[in-house]
């Protein structure tokens, strides 16, 4: 399964694609897609979009983590840096 | 230090209004991303994991205490509360927003700072040593010789898309503090035997994925035609670097498929051509510049310190940081004051805006204003009064800022990594943590001396692990972080690249592999011999053998 993030343009946070079409900050809230569907979302988002830059797919388990390959990588652009847990996402979820 | 100009201030004032506009346009949609990422990074700006990351240039590692201020200011006010110094001598900002970054730009520029040539295939800031213009050592100050080629540099409209990035350094003592080997030019001031000064060309050194260790193209080149030979560089490299696939585009690679004698003979040629020319820079011009350095007025002292060697005599832990990090001045009475940013468990290289300001107000007080940054991430006070050593301690030690371990296992190099790093394999930092605090005790540490250890989270190598006397390279086994380990490597005056030594290991056992490497040196080691010194009597062999004793 297949989820779409970016980082949103003006302040730069990772976003992931909603359900309803506008970004979400938490990846649970995103969107998962097949991967056919994924890619369809992805194209449809437009390049010239205001609201984000840099979007790109990353692969989900059904629950919303991530897995795969870059599974590390993308549960740190989630959470925030593993050694500053007083930053990023991790330090307002909690 | 050098003033800005009217010249440089508007440059900065123009560039910081243009980027202004395109960061507008950008939000209105009227630009791309396409066409607004190369705007942004012609400016610093970088999207890393989190968030935007914006790399500030500190010419030369030098920053007055004003400077050092407004980048804590910036921290405070735009970011989360620290900066992050770097191998390049540097310091980057993890979370700016976007709309914030032109009113960041703004503040740096009244302070003389932008920055420009961050980022980019151009000419990058230009590095030097961090004991300029303080050691005895030296056989004069680079820094003026840096800032000539910064303004060279500075928007030169040949050299502002070449093949690839292209970074120098220039040193001017035999022990080598700038890595001169390990840079596209390398510069080394020194003697020749009739005794005139002049430059020592290295070209074509480098790191990632294709280390080198620079050869000399000339021995010795007379200063003033500094600027037009090096100009002939950048033209035979701009003409001939390979732009069809980026991991060939250094200039090492080309100097490397020519051979270093072909290259040399085409530089020779192009120089021919605009030797002694209005690029090669008059006497009086040079001399001006000089003057921005000139030496500050020290006082007359007697060499040794009664204060000192009273408080060195009554706190152990302030003679050891004495011993450790603090260096020999040129000035008799002074010292270099080292400041760690390595402290037992932390982060290399990054620094609060509460840290910032104590630095700079210890700049300010005690060292002429003056706050170097340096290649291993850590910050320098050139110009302390034994006198006043005992005091600066007690305010750094205040901070979080007097560990006493410059040079040894912990004063580790480690990039960001896979923390912040977009390109990263596996993360860094705490693996560097880990070793610091495998290695917490400070009288083994000073026992053990000289180790470096360098970290990188991927083959760009920005962490220097190839010349690490233990260098650590992150690689990614099917999602998993790696290890693999270099041995032997050194960026200084006996410069050569680490043997690697076999698989790598995993995040689990590569801190207990470090430690049975020092552990069999310190069994095999001669009187005073160093880490590096016992591995290259003793070759890679038996340190492979401890290093997977137990796997
Ligand atoms: S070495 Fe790799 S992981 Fe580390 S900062 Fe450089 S590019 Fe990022």
């Amino acid at each position: 399964m297949k989820a779409v993030t970016a980082n949103r343009l003006a302040d730069g946070r990772v976003v992931y694609l909603a359900p309803d079409g506008a970004w979400t900050e938490r990846l649970v809230n995103a969107a998962i897609f097949e991967n056919i569907e994924a890619e369809n979302a992805l194209a449809s988002l437009g390049a010239s979009a205001i609201e984000f830059a840099d979007a790109y797919l990353i692969e989900v388990h059904t629950d919303g983590y991530p897995s795969g390959r870059e599974a590390l990588r993308e549960t740190i652009r989630n959470s925030g840096p593993t050694i500053r847990t007083d930053l990023g996402k991790q330090a307002e979820n909690g | 230090m050098y003033r800005y100009d009217e010249f440089d201030a508007a440059i900065v004032y123009d560039r910081v209004k243009q980027f202004r506009g395109q960061v507008e346009r950008r939000l209105s949609g009227e630009l791309s991303e396409d066409e607004f990422k190369p705007l942004r990074l012609m400016n610093g700006l970088y999207l890393q994991l989190h968030a935007y990351m914006l790399r500030v240039a500190i010419p030369y590692g030098t920053l007055s205490s004003k400077q050092l201020r407004k980048l804590a200011h910036i921290a405070r006010k735009y970011d989360k509360g620290y900066a992050h110094f770097t191998t390049r001598q540097n310091v980057q900002y993890n979370w700016p927003a976007l709309v914030d970054v032109p009113d960041i730009l703004d503040g740096l520029s009244t302070v003389e700072m932008h920055a420009i040539q961050t980022s980019g295939n151009c000419i990058r800031n230009v590095t030097s040593d961090q004991y300029a213009g303080a050691t005895a050592e030296e056989i004069e100050d680079p820094r003026p010789w840096c800032e000539i080629i910064r303004q060279w540099s500075t928007l030169h409209p040949e050299f502002s898309f070449l093949p690839r990035k292209f970074k120098i350094a220039v040193t001017a003592s035999d022990h080598d503090r700038a890595a001169v080997r390990v840079h596209d030019i390398g510069l080394r001031l020194h003697k020749s035997l009739t005794g005139e000064v002049g430059f020592e060309v290295i070209v074509g050194g480098g790191l990632g994925r294709t280390p080198i260790i620079g050869p000399t193209i000339r021995e010795f080149l007379p200063k003033k035609h500094l600027l037009s030979y090096l100009e002939a560089i950048l033209r035979v490299y701009n003409l001939y670097g390979r732009r069809d696939n980026k991991y060939k585009a250094r200039i090492k690679i080309l100097v490397n498929a020519e051979g270093v004698d072909r290259f040399r003979e085409q530089v020779e040629q192009e120089w021919a051509l605009i030797k002694g020319s209005d690029l090669d820079l008059p006497v009086c011009e040079i001399d001006r510049i000089r003057v921005y350095f000139s030496p500050p007025v020290f006082e007359r002292l007697p060499h040794e310190s009664a204060s000192l060697k009273e408080s060195i005599q009554s706190d152990d832990g302030f003679a050891r940081w004495v011993r450790v990090n603090t260096a020999a001045h040129k000035q008799p009475g002074y010292a270099i004051v080292n400041i760690s940013l390595k402290p037992i468990g932390g982060v290399p290289g990054d620094a609060t805006d509460a840290q910032m300001e104590a630095a700079a107000d210890l700049a300010e007080r005690y060292s002429f204003d003056e706050i170097r940054v340096t290649h291993e991430q850590n910050l320098c006070l050139p110009h302390v009064k034994k006198d006043n050593l005992f005091a600066v301690w007690t305010t750094l030690k205040q901070h979080d800022l007097a560990t006493a371990n410059i040079g040894l296992v912990s004063d580790i190099i480690a990039c960001p990594g896979l923390d912040y790093c977009t390109l990263a394999n596996t993360r860094s930092i705490p693996i560097a943590q880990r070793i610091s605090e495998r290695f917490a005790d400070f009288d083994v540490q000073e026992n053990l001396g000289e180790i470096k250890v360098k970290i990188s989270g991927c083959i760009n190598a920005c962490g220097h692990h190839h010349v690490g006397h233990i260098g650590i390279l992150g690689v990614d086994k099917k999602g998993e972080e790696f290890y693999q380990v270099t041995l032997g490597g050194s960026a200084a005056e006996d410069a050569c690249l680490g043997d690697i030594v076999g698989r790598g290991l995993s995040s689990g056992e590569v801190v207990d592999a470090v430690e049975r490497l020092v552990d069999f040196y310190r069994g095999e080691r001669n009187d005073g011999e160093r880490f590096l010194d016992a591995y290259r009597r003793l070759g890679p062999g038996p340190f492979k053998e401890a290093l997977y004793a137990n796997a």
